[in-house]
């Protein structure tokens, strides 16, 4: 799976790769995907057949590892609705494939699930669950457990319903599905719901915490990340933003958006929740990676999920219960002023609310938060987490939003910029005991790539002007760079090969929501383009073009 | 002597206004809509041009203030906005540039909106009463320039993002655009 194991830590056990040899790392083999879109998707390597998936039309591409070259052994190409490129909200992009019990499990922009078997390149079984007419795309990798295949939709600029749903592993038939607003009885909430906050506590809050029938275009889409533990036999998700962004047109809590839910693997029967930004104001989507680690707290073991949210905090959560052990910032923050420990609540600052016909500044963190999708890694060695993220800021002005099934459900002008500094990316090393941040990285664009660490003490991630590079998981040292075709936002990968090496794996390709400009060939002129992420990226295409291209590496 | 020619100036300037803002008082209901032929290539076999015939409905639109200002209030009404922005693009390409995969006349544009487009442009046929789809099309051609700047909108509601309509500099049409996905898709 794209996030190494079921808890996500993007941790890999191999040595072979060291701060003293990385620097002789030298290309393997190259594999052009043959779409330039933004390559947000991670190569799978299963025993000695590497997997790549393309952003829209999907095509899934399996490489001969134990072949010179990696030549072509099959690729299987789901077809999906062309129109669905429209309703994506932000490029065409895919998350990536995951592997289970001799198949591959994708998700199509369509909303489609295909499983395809791994050697032979056949289809198992598609399975459509989304409807791209009221706007729902899907973008994220799914997870395989217990027999399951989990998905959520994407489509929280559209006004889409979000929710999140088990297909059966063998047929892809759906065994049941939850969604993240309405009444209790369609979000699975029912007697084993046991959330740690009152203001989490009571009956239909995703129908009373909203106006009259604002729940049905309400958002809370899982297009992120997902984590589940086996000894809980609980999946967490995250869930989006509330539609739409312009917030006075939905007073109240906006539940169950912008939070985490803890669901039962087998009925999807909620466990608790944890709302990181209740009536969210920001489009801050609650659904990046949550790590799942066992911890001394204060002197007590405790197992925690850890979670860089995209408001500008790491949150370290009790994984058993949902209560907030830790809420530390990771990014300058103008709108907030931290999670009260007692609530759980976030503590909005009132004066930066933004509001109808009037241009609210200086917003930090922007609408992409101080840290979007790109997952991060967790090395037990260092006890660092390891942070793509970025360093930007906003102006925002609302207006009446009007909904039209199937278009934007927005009611909002954005216009993004750098943060504080001038850099728009950084990359961190988190002390997750420490709380704090031992070191980072500044990068002219923001970090949009994923990230991954070896027993080796060796952490890789891409730039959005194409380098791809090592650093030293504890000294923050750059060892060794590549300039790749174009600019980097996938997901790294290490293995050993057949060849008996340690390799590194990565997509060039940009794009993405940042990257769009490029990818889609967007007018900068106007820096509201792109959901207000042009004007912050006015320069990214005299640095960097389209691309589509695997690029794979090992020692000589 | 300077006098008349005031008058005759200030003559010339009520008329011409009085075109810049001409409209029907009964616009055409929901279910009329104008009939282009146009093609979206400059080839055709054994002819120097495609032939086309058009409604000559594009006469009324283009270079009046009035209309060009309705679209513009409808390009974020219909939510055009939210997937083109303010031209430069989002999900939906860019309108504020040269390049166009379907065509850069009012009739191409019209019927882009009308009939939708493969690629994710969805289409209005019946969600937008047909003198809108005129009034949206000549006010996306003057987001890139191609309205007289006397009748192009002045003024932006939003965050202003770059010059009104009537400061745009012209871009002709450029055709051919983005190769979509679809386009490079292998097999
Ligand atoms: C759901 C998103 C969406 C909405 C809403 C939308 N568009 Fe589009 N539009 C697109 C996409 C995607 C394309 C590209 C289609 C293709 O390549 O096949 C497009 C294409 C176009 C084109 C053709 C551009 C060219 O280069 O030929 C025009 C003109 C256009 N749209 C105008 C509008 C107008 C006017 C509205 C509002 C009535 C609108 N669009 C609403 C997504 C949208």
């Amino acid at each position: 799976m794209p996030a190494k194991n079921f808890a996500s830590t993007r941790y890999s056990e191999l040595t072979e790769i060291t701060p003293e040899n990385v620097k002789n790392l030298r290309v393997a083999f190259t594999f052009s995907v043959g779409v330039n879109r933004g390559q947000e998707s991670s190569p799978l390597v299963v025993g000695s057949t590497m997997y790549v998936l393309s952003p829209y039309p999907n095509i899934l591409y399996a490489l001969d590892l134990a072949k010179p070259g990696a030549p072509l052994k099959w690729q299987y190409n789901p077809k999906p609705e062309a129109a669905a490129q429209g309703v994506a909200c932000c490029d065409v992009v895919n998350r990536g494939p995951t592997y289970a019990d001799g198949h591959l499990f994708f998700n199509t922009l369509d909303g489609t699930v295909v499983s395809v078997d791994a050697a032979t390149g056949q289809e198992a079984w598609k399975s459509k669950v989304g409807n791209i007419n009221v706007g729902e795309t899907m973008t994220m990798a799914p997870l395989v457990a217990r027999g399951k295949v989990f998905v959520g939709n994407a489509g929280g600029e559209m006004g889409v319903r979000g929710w999140f749903q088990a297909l059966d592993q063998q047929s892809g038939k759906v065994v049941w599905k939850a969604f993240n607003t309405g009444p209790d009885k369609d979000v699975l909430i029912g007697s084993d719901f046991k959330p740690f906050y009152d203001s989490d506590k009571g009956q239909d809050l995703g129908v009373k915490s909203w106006p009259p029938n604002a729940w049905e275009q309400g958002g809370g889409t899982v297009w992120g990340w997902l984590s589940y533990d086996p000894d809980l036999n609980l999946v967490y998700h995250g869930t989006g933003n509330p539609g739409p962004w312009n917030a006075d047109q939905r007073p109240g809590d906006n539940k169950w958006t912008s939070g985490i839910f803890a669901r039962d693997a087998d009925t999807g029967q909620a466990r608790w929740f944890y709302q990181w930004s209740p009536h969210d104001l920001y489009d801050w989507d609650g659904i990046n990676e949550q790590v799942l680690l066992d911890m001394t707290w204060n002197g007590q073991p405790r197992k925690v999920l850890v979670r860089p949210e995209r408001n500008g905090y790491v949150y370290i959560l009790d994984r058993t219960s949902g209560e907030v052990l830790s809420a530390k910032p990771f990014h300058p923050i103008t709108t907030t002023r931290g999670v009260d420990l007692k609530t759980g609540r976030l503590q909005y600052i009132p004066e930066k609310k933004p509001h109808v016909g009037k241009v609210m500044r200086d917003i930090c963190p922007n609408a992409s938060g101080a840290k979007d999708w790109s997952p991060s890694a967790y090395s037990p060695r260092t006890g660092f987490l390891y942070l793509p993220h970025a360093n930007l800021c906003m102006d925002v002005e609302h207006m009446e939003a009007n909904y039209i099934a199937g278009t934007p459900y927005l009611g909002s002008e954005t216009r993004m910029r750098a943060g504080p500094g001038g850099h728009r990316g950084v990359y961190t090393a988190w002390d997750v005991a420490g709380e704090r941040a031992a070191w980072s990285i500044k990068e002219a664009f923001p970090v949009w790539s994923g990230t991954l660490v070896t027993a080796g003490d060796v952490t890789f991630y891409g730039t959005m002007d194409g380098w791809f590079k090592a650093v030293h998981a504890r000294t923050g040292e750059i060892l060794w760079q590549f300039k790749t075709g174009s600019g980097i936002i996938g997901q790294p990968t290490t293995y050993r090969g057949p060849d008996g090496r340690q390799h590194v794996a990565i997509l060039s390709g940009v794009g993405g929501w940042p990257g769009v400009v490029v990818s889609a060939d967007l007018d900068p002129r106007d820096g509201t383009g792109a959901l207000g992420f042009l004007n912050a990226m006015r320069d990214l295409k005299d640095v960097t073009t389209k691309g589509g291209m695997l690029y794979d590496f090992a020692l000589p | 002597m300077t006098r008349r020619i005031f008058r005759l100036a200030l003559a010339v300037l009520a008329l011409s206004a009085c075109q810049r803002e001409d409209r029907t008082a009964r616009p055409s209901p929901v279910g009329l809509e104008s009939r282009e032929e146009v093609a979206l290539v400059v080839l055709s076999p054994g002819e120097s041009q495609p032939t086309v015939r058009t409604s000559g409905k594009a006469k009324e639109f283009e270079g009046n203030a009035y209309h060009l200002s309705q679209g513009k209030k409808l390009f974020t009404w219909f939510n055009c906005s939210g997937c083109h922005a303010q031209g430069g693009g989002g999900m939906g390409p860019a309108l504020i540039d040269d390049r166009w995969i379907y065509g850069g006349s009012i009739e191409n544009i019209v019927q882009t909106i009308r009939e939708g487009r493969p690629n994710g442009m969805p289409s209005f046929r019946g969600r937008i009463p047909d003198d809108q789809i005129w009034e949206l099309a000549a006010y996306v051609r003057a987001m890139s320039g191609n309205a007289p700047s006397s009748a192009a909108p002045s003024r932006s509601d939003s965050m202003h993002p770059h010059p009104a309509e009537n400061r745009t500099s012209p871009s002709p049409p450029v055709s051919g655009g983005i190769v979509p996905p679809s386009g490079q898709m292998p097999q």
